[in-house]
């Protein structure tokens, strides 16, 4: 008898833990290629698990594939949030294997390279649709905000009712423009940042902990 | 699905693009892969098309995904889309979407990615260079 009311209480534990709303959320960092979303993945990674999560490059569709680090707890004014972090391949409508030969790369290499990106692609906007609780829509602050896929994603963002934070990335840029990011999506909170020199950091682990915990 | 006519489109020795003009009418009715067969069907033919009321976002993300899922190295290498951006006006409310009101008409152009080039773009005016295959 205690066995089974130890058992039924250890599954009733396990239950708790499973439903619980100290879940770590699935937080899905997006944005168009380039922007900076696995340096910032490997940044956050780095500054509380200690481990990166995937390779970076100057080359678009470097992340062909969304990859995740759980359970990455933040600290935050003495209280911690704990967030599965989900760095996806950026999002475009069109892919051309001929862009790549630009970057020294094979015919061969650069074909299978943009198949790799368009799996990715669809990879990101199926767990955008399936398994992110809040998203991080990360954008290089030196290039126009003022594009179809920024503003298609926002809005399928906006339509799932996920919380959502705008990154400026690349304020270390000397052509970066904050403003022009946050006057694209006025109705966001807009975070400035450099994942590469690691500025700003502080506000950006704010935010994450109040939107995200 | 409701019959989509044959449109009696030139022989490609014509030289033309082809431009469909979809009504929402047309569209009102159709399952989410149905709207999007027609679009990227046409796309594929090397069609301009402009849907009159656009795509809800979740038909938008699926078009992402099938496009991709289509995207070949030897041709097809996926489509540009337009819509005018969302100004704070048309931004509908929690209680609007609940209550099945979203505003998604928006006048929206998809094109062959590398037949469509946008010019320029604000919230009341697209501009784009559509070119010959």
């Amino acid at each position: 008898m205690g066995l089974l009311t130890g058992l039924r209480d250890s599954i009733t534990r396990a239950t708790d833990r499973l439903f619980s709303a100290e879940d770590p959320k699935r937080i899905g960092i997006y944005g168009p290629p380039n922007a900076g979303k696995t340096t910032l993945a490997n940044r956050i990674a780095r500054d509380w698990t200690g481990d990166a999560i995937g390779p970076e490059s100057h080359v678009p569709h470097e992340t062909r594939r969304a990859r995740r680090k759980e359970g990455v707890e933040i600290e935050r004014n003495g209280k911690s949030v704990t967030i599965d972090v989900v760095d996806t391949p950026g999002v475009t409508t069109k892919v051309d294997y001929e862009e790549f030969l630009e970057y020294d790369m094979e015919e061969e290499d650069a074909v299978r390279r943009s198949r790799e990106a368009t799996e990715g692609v669809a990879e990101a906007m199926h767990w955008l649709r399936e398994d992110v609780d809040g998203v991080i829509y990360v954008l290089d602050s030196a290039e126009d905000p003022f594009t179809q896929v920024n503003t298609m994603l926002v809005g399928i963002i906006e339509s799932r009712d996920l919380p959502v934070l705008i990154f400026a990335n690349k304020i270390d840029l000397e052509e970066s423009n904050v403003q022009r990011v946050a006057s694209a999506f006025p109705q966001h909170e807009t975070v400035p940042l450099s994942a590469l020199e690691g500025e700003n950091m502080d506000e950006v682990y704010d935010k994450i902990a109040e939107y995200f915990g | 699905m409701s019959e989509m006519p044959e449109a009696t489109a030139p022989t490609d020795d014509a030289g033309g693009v082809q431009i469909d003009l979809i009504s929402g009418e047309r569209m009102e009715g159709l399952a989410s892969m149905e709207k999007i067969r027609i679009i990227l069907d046409g796309v594929h033919d090397g069609n301009i098309v402009i849907l009159e009321e656009g795509l809800t976002p979740e038909e938008e993300s699926r078009l992402i995904e099938v496009t991709m899922t289509e995207i070949d190295p030897d041709g097809f290498n996926g489509i540009e889309i337009e819509t005018y951006p969302k100004s704070d006006a048309q931004d509908t409310s929690l209680l609007g979407r609940i209550m099945g009101q979203e505003d998604t008409a928006k006048l929206t152009v998809i094109g062959p990615a590398n037949q469509i080039e946008t010019l320029h773009k604000d919230e009341t005016l697209i501009s784009a260079l559509v070119s010959r295959k």
